[in-house]
């Protein structure tokens, strides 16, 4: 089924936004929805979208390549992206996430073995004054994290873990 | 002093429209649409010598009145993109006085005419986009956003529009392409956005905070406005205080106020009661200021951090104590900059790269001369040769680096 299909109403919603002569403004937009449809983008996705805003599935996969928040590859149902950039670093960020690999048993860029979390490393994030930060980025959306230490994220981790196991 | 912008510190409830009304919320805007033209709100901006926050520093006013009134229609897009390292005072006025941001879009909007307007945010503020959703969506129900508005022929609609994660998209004609659904890549200017902007129409791009100061401006007068900071640089700035203080946060505090009061009397002082060893105003993209007496007691304005070899920029303040080395501090901005070059021009996306390696290779051979100096002369050709500001700022720390602070560049 299309994203038009499975959502109309969000999807009128997005072209509502924009002049109806330039619809490809809402690629950006259709691209979350599809993303929180399946946890990341498809290239069925990517066509639907081409065809929705009557643009080449390269335009889509140029979008999709460019910005660092959509991804086309299935990874961690749970994405930590923590930031260690220079403000963030002044006040330990380096050291927290090397703690947190540690503790996860994970580097920088890999999912733990059980499918649920993806450790990333990224820039400012504008929460430099609530540092060690990060945000979680899943299919309910993004959601900060701020003054946090090793303990706190892992007790995070785990509430993670039982949710999802209550789901399934 | 309470607080002009960050005014939720004040008034707790001032996110409910109930609260903010009643406290003189969309008075001003009432005011400009049914009793002043267009015309007269460019000039009273014009004359409180407001100038843009987002990093620039050029008057708003000034700003407004080169948009092309031979093609229509007009946008306004307010800049919500706040990716700076070391900025977060965007966000907390978004999340905590959402409707004097929008209130001071509408206002913008009706004095260069544009019945659109976007609200460009960072694609992390996805919470933020959600809460400004619904409060716009308030604005709608109270009559206060839409058509006819008071009474006139005016109408106006406010909409959001989430980034993706790209730096870039701060820069004015790139976030401009990346609502128009393509990549966030900048355009050549001229023709700026006044003339050629959001779908080939005349554009006014305003930052949040610049956008968020014009109720006030226009309640109390252009002559109060000014009577708060310094003859260049009028009225408050939400001042982002990071790095190696013991409290960082935002600080709404005239222009003027010392780097010594922002950091000690405002910040705490440093973290372990070291000194200060060197200031970065503007985020990632400053200058070097090599931290001494006289410079702590320097004003923060325009022309006063200019005295100092610097840009207050969007006045992100960066402390870095005598920790800190100062090569490890650039291998943290280049690395930024270097993930965040959108490609599109040659100087930027090779020089980054290269700045990179060599950055890398430094501490790791020794501090060889020459590897300093090929790192100086790379970032150096950089200079005046890149398509838009990202290019440029990717060079300040490195140059300012390794000039202010020799030390730090050789071996121990």
């Amino acid at each position: 089924m299309s994203l038009a299909q499975e959502h109309p109403k969000e999807v009128k919603q997005i072209l509502a936004k924009y002049p109806p002569e330039h619809k490809r403004s809402a690629v950006m937009p259709l691209l979350y929805l599809a993303q929180r449809a399946e946890g990341y983008i498809t290239k069925q996705a990517m066509q639907d979208i081409a065809d929705t805003l009557e643009i080449s599935v390269t335009d889509v996969g140029a979008i999709v390549g460019f910005y660092t928040l959509y991804h086309d590859k299935k990874e961690g149902k749970y994405r930590m992206q923590v930031c260690t950039d220079l403000p963030c670093a002044l006040r330990g960020a380096d050291q927290f996430m090397e703690s947190l690999c540690a503790n996860l048993g994970i580097k920088v860029g890999e999912t733990t073995a059980d499918g649920l979390l993806t450790l990333e490393a990224v820039t400012c994030l504008a929460g430099c004054d609530r540092a060690p930060m990060f945000q979680i980025q899943s299919r309910a959306g993004l959601k900060y994290y701020e003054d946090m230490t090793v303990d706190k994220t892992m007790e995070l981790v785990e509430a993670l873990k039982n949710a999802g196991q209550e789901a399934e | 002093m309470s607080h002009i912008l960050l005014r939720h510190r004040d008034i707790p409830e001032i996110s409910s429209l109930n609260v903010y009304r009643k406290n003189g919320g969309f008075e001003a805007f009432k005011k400009a649409v049914t009793k002043m033209k267009p015309g007269q709100v460019t000039d009273l901006v014009k004359a409180s010598g407001l100038r843009g926050r987002g990093g620039a520093g050029f008057p708003t006013g000034v700003k407004w009145s080169f948009i092309d009134n031979k093609v229509w229609p007009h946008y306004v897009v307010a800049n919500a993109d706040e990716s700076e390292p070391g900025t977060f005072k965007d966000r907390e006025i978004m999340e905590s006085n959402p409707f004097q941001f929008l209130e001071g879009v509408a206002i913008a909007s009706y004095a260069v005419g544009a019945n659109t307007a976007y609200v460009y945010l960072r694609g992390e503020f996805w919470q933020a986009a959600q809460f400004l959703d619904e409060k716009i969506a308030e604005l709608e129900k109270a009559g206060l956003l839409g058509g006819r508005l008071f009474g006139t022929n005016y109408s106006l609609r406010i909409h959001t529009h989430l980034g993706a994660g790209a730096y870039i998209c701060g820069e004015e004609t790139a976030m401009l392409e990346s609502i128009e659904g393509k990549r966030g890549q900048p355009r050549i200017r001229p023709p700026f956005p006044a003339v050629y902007g959001l779908y080939g129409k005349p554009t006014v791009v305003n930052n949040v905070e610049t956008l968020t100061n014009l109720p006030m401006i226009l309640a109390n007068g252009a002559d109060w406005y000014k009577s708060l900071g310094t003859p260049d640089s009028a009225g408050v700035k939400v001042f982002s205080l990071s790095g190696r203080v013991r409290k960082p946060g935002n600080y709404e505090l005239p222009f003027g106020t010392t780097f010594r009061q922002l950091i000690y009397d405002h910040g705490g002082g440093v973290q372990d009661g070291r000194p200060v060893k060197a200031i970065m105003p503007a985020g990632a993209s400053s200058s070097f200021i090599v931290a001494n007496d006289q410079v702590l007691d320097t004003k923060m304005d325009y022309a006063s951090v200019r005295t100092l070899g610097a840009d207050l920029g969007s006045a992100s303040v960066i402390v870095i104590d005598d920790t800190v080395p100062l090569d490890w501090v650039i291998h943290k901005t280049i690395h930024f900059f270097k993930h965040e070059s959108c490609g599109k021009c040659t100087p930027c996306r090779e020089g980054t790269y290269w700045m990179m390696h060599l950055i890398d290779r430094i501490p790791q051979s020794g501090y060889l001369k020459a590897d300093v100096d090929l790192l100086l002369n790379v970032a150096t050709q950089m200079q005046n040769k890149c398509l838009c500001p990202l290019g440029e700022f990717s060079t300040m720390a490195v140059v300012t680096g390794i000039e202010r602070f020799p030390q730090d560049f050789r071996k121990a």
